[in-house]
């Protein structure tokens, strides 16, 4: 008894009041029943939204529903116009492009920015605070606000560039042309995943035992050697997750681009997901619109293939005692 | 906190091998290598905010003059724009009915999850690992693929274009992160605790309410801050689902409430912004700790 702690004694000091265990009470202490019982709400939640839902979504696909219009199975017409489609083959072109370049920008600042805060800085905890402030506060209102910014004749970027520093003639048309649009996005997109990216990265760099970095610099490693083959290789398996999610999340991206650009200047930014939606709901095809959404299904099984490699390494890489 | 404790052995490895440079040189290297790229980072980050602020209170004259004003300040500033949102629009309507749904999806979330969770954890069954697993790929699948099914799905339920239609679609993206979360803080409560209570004759949901969740609570914390923000900042389903003006959501209304023709109303869209983002800001000051361990320990689980 003298080697129990603290809690252990509350625990065995704890009296199960006297009762009479009633068929319920009984039922309750048989564990099948129980574990059915816990797993019910969450399991049936998510069945009847998530699961049946993605069934559905797949067979609308395949069918000409549209809204108070039941459909028909029309086989693969909805795919077989889509791929005739220059919108939509143009917004899948734009989907991969977007998240791709993105992600490079995202990683690249975030795990600048995650090494930077790795170094001793005064009021550390403040600065991480204040950094994921874009990633708390929800998308759609800080797209609004770049919007804002973006705005083609009241923007301040313009304003600073040409009315201040002289270094532009004109001011930008952000949004107006298609690939000051494309890029205006990504921005917007790269602002909006740094924080997430350079926390996560941060907790994975502050695992890294400090005795490597010491080791390390007793063989004369240079401060890009330390990198290179100490942070590196010890940050991968958790740059594998974060990646992965962030493609995912980056992949169905749908509020910025909704919120900014509504899909123009003429179609040249449509995501997947805005077409789906613009298709969908507005539009009232809803066959064609899940089919679009079908159509990104390969894509997320792509990157959750890569998740599951990644964490398959990081188990391997930790040994035995993870679990 | 321990990772701020764990950082510092090696910061004073690079400031000991900074040192031993000249200490002049080394502090000027110091500020352009870190202290500048730092703040250039923070002004960025922070900018979008700022200026969503400073035209919240800015006059329509100063707004769209920027020849005789110096656009970064407000020499008048005005509440009419705060004062216009509230009063002429249906905001006050629309930030209950967020709250309401924020509420009622982190409560139902986070009902679920613990349940579900300490019956993947605790109560180990057959097939445990698969449902886990199960939960988890719930977690990958985005909403942007379900909107179109799910809108079927709420309208044949009745539910279209009330609050209960987000309500119940929220906890899917919801219980898997949460029950993961809670599945770690479980993990490192001690089975013996519970092994006594039993022993002693609680039962199984006696030994949850008693033992498992006061020990679990930080846990219980962090899950449903992020329930909570996820819920407020979502967007697709509330567009979606709601049609009504007065259902909508404040995301989805002031996109499509507040804009109107092709003359916007920027300082009450930036005020809009602005109100809408602090609640949730707030409420991530109080418990930012909880917030950055949940989305750290996630990633790291």
């Amino acid at each position: 008894m003298s080697t129990v702690d603290s809690k252990t004694v509350d625990a065995l000091n704890w009296v199960a009041p006297k009762r009479d265990p009633g068929a319920l009470g009984r039922l309750m202490d048989n564990k099948m029943f129980l574990v059915c019982v816990c797993l019910f709400p969450a399991l049936g939640l998510l069945i009847v939204f998530l699961t049946y839902p993605l069934g559905l979504g797949i067979y609308l696909a395949f069918t000409d529903t549209q809204i108070g219009h039941a459909g028909e199975w029309v086989g693969l017409e909805n795919f077989e116009s889509l791929f005739q489609d220059r919108i939509f083959l143009n917004a899948v072109w734009w989907t991969v492009a977007y998240t791709f370049f993105a992600t490079i920008l995202k990683f690249g600042l975030g795990l600048w920015l995650a090494l930077l805060l790795n170094h001793h800085v005064p009021f550390k905890s403040l600065i991480r605070a204040i950094i994921l402030l874009p990633y708390i506060v929800p998308t759609v209102l800080s797209a609004i606000a770049f919007w804002w910014i973006y705005d083609p004749q009241f923007s301040i970027i313009s304003y600073v560039l040409v009315d201040k520093l002289h270094w532009m003639e004109h001011y930008i048309d952000f949004l107006g042309t298609p690939w000051n649009a494309r890029w205006s996005l990504i921005a917007a997109n790269v602002w909006r995943g740094i924080p997430f990216v350079a926390i996560t990265l941060l907790a994975g760099l502050q695992t890294i035992s400090p005795s490597l970095y010491e080791a390390a610099m007793l063989d004369g490693a240079s401060p890009w050697q330390r990198f290179r083959f100490v942070t590196r290789p010890l940050l991968m398996p958790i740059l594998a997750i974060v990646m992965t999610f962030s493609v995912l999340f980056t992949f169905t991206d749908f509020q910025l681009v909704y919120a900014i650009t509504r899909g123009g200047p003429i179609n040249a930014t449509h995501l997947m997901a805005t077409l789906a939606f613009q298709r969908g709901i507005p539009g009232s095809h809803l066959g064609e619109g899940a089919a679009i959404a079908v159509a990104m299904i390969p894509f997320l099984i792509l990157a959750t293939v890569f998740s599951y490699f990644a964490l398959g390494r990081r188990k391997w890489q930790q040994g035995s005692d993870n679990d | 906190m321990t990772d701020t404790a764990a950082a510092l052995p090696e910061d004073t490895v690079t400031d000991n091998e900074i040192t031993s440079v000249l200490s002049s040189e080394s502090r000027l290297r110091r500020i352009v290598t870190i202290y500048l790229p730092l703040a250039v980072f923070i002004i960025v980050l922070l900018f979008p905010f700022y200026w969503m602020g400073i035209t919240t209170f800015k006059p329509d004259a100063e707004l769209l003059d920027y020849k005789h004003n110096n656009p970064f300040w407000i020499s008048s500033p005005t509440f009419q724009n705060i004062r216009k949102l509230l009063f002429d629009t249906d905001y006050p309507r629309w930030l209950w009915t967020t709250m309401l749904v924020a509420f009622g999806a982190t409560f139902l979330s986070l009902l679920s999850s613990v349940l579900a969770a300490y019956a993947l954890e605790r109560l180990r069954f057959k097939g445990s690992g698969y449902v886990g697993l199960g939960i988890y790929m719930a977690y990958l699948v985005p909403p942007s693929i379900l909107f179109i099914p799910l809108a079927t799905v709420v309208f044949q339920m009745g539910l279209f274009d009330t609050p209960w239609a987000l309500i119940l679609t929220y906890p899917t993206f919801l219980i898997p992160f949460c029950t993961w979360l809670l599945i770690g803080y479980f993990k490192s409560i001690p089975y013996e605790l519970e092994e006594c209570a039993l022993i002693d004759g609680a039962s199984r949901l006696q030994i949850l309410r008693r033992i498992t969740l006061p020990l679990a609570v930080p846990g219980l914390i962090s899950a449903g801050i992020f329930a909570f923000t996820l819920s407020w900042n979502e967007f697709i389903y509330a567009l979606a689902f709601i049609s009504s003006s007065e259902n909508k959501t404040v995301p989805v209304a002031i996109l499509t409430e507040l804009v109107q023709g092709d003359v916007y109303q920027w300082g009450a869209l930036m005020a809009g912004s602005l109100l809408g983002s602090l609640p949730v800001a707030i409420f991530y000051s109080f418990f930012v700790e909880y917030y950055v361990s949940s989305l750290t320990g996630a990633v790291k689980e």
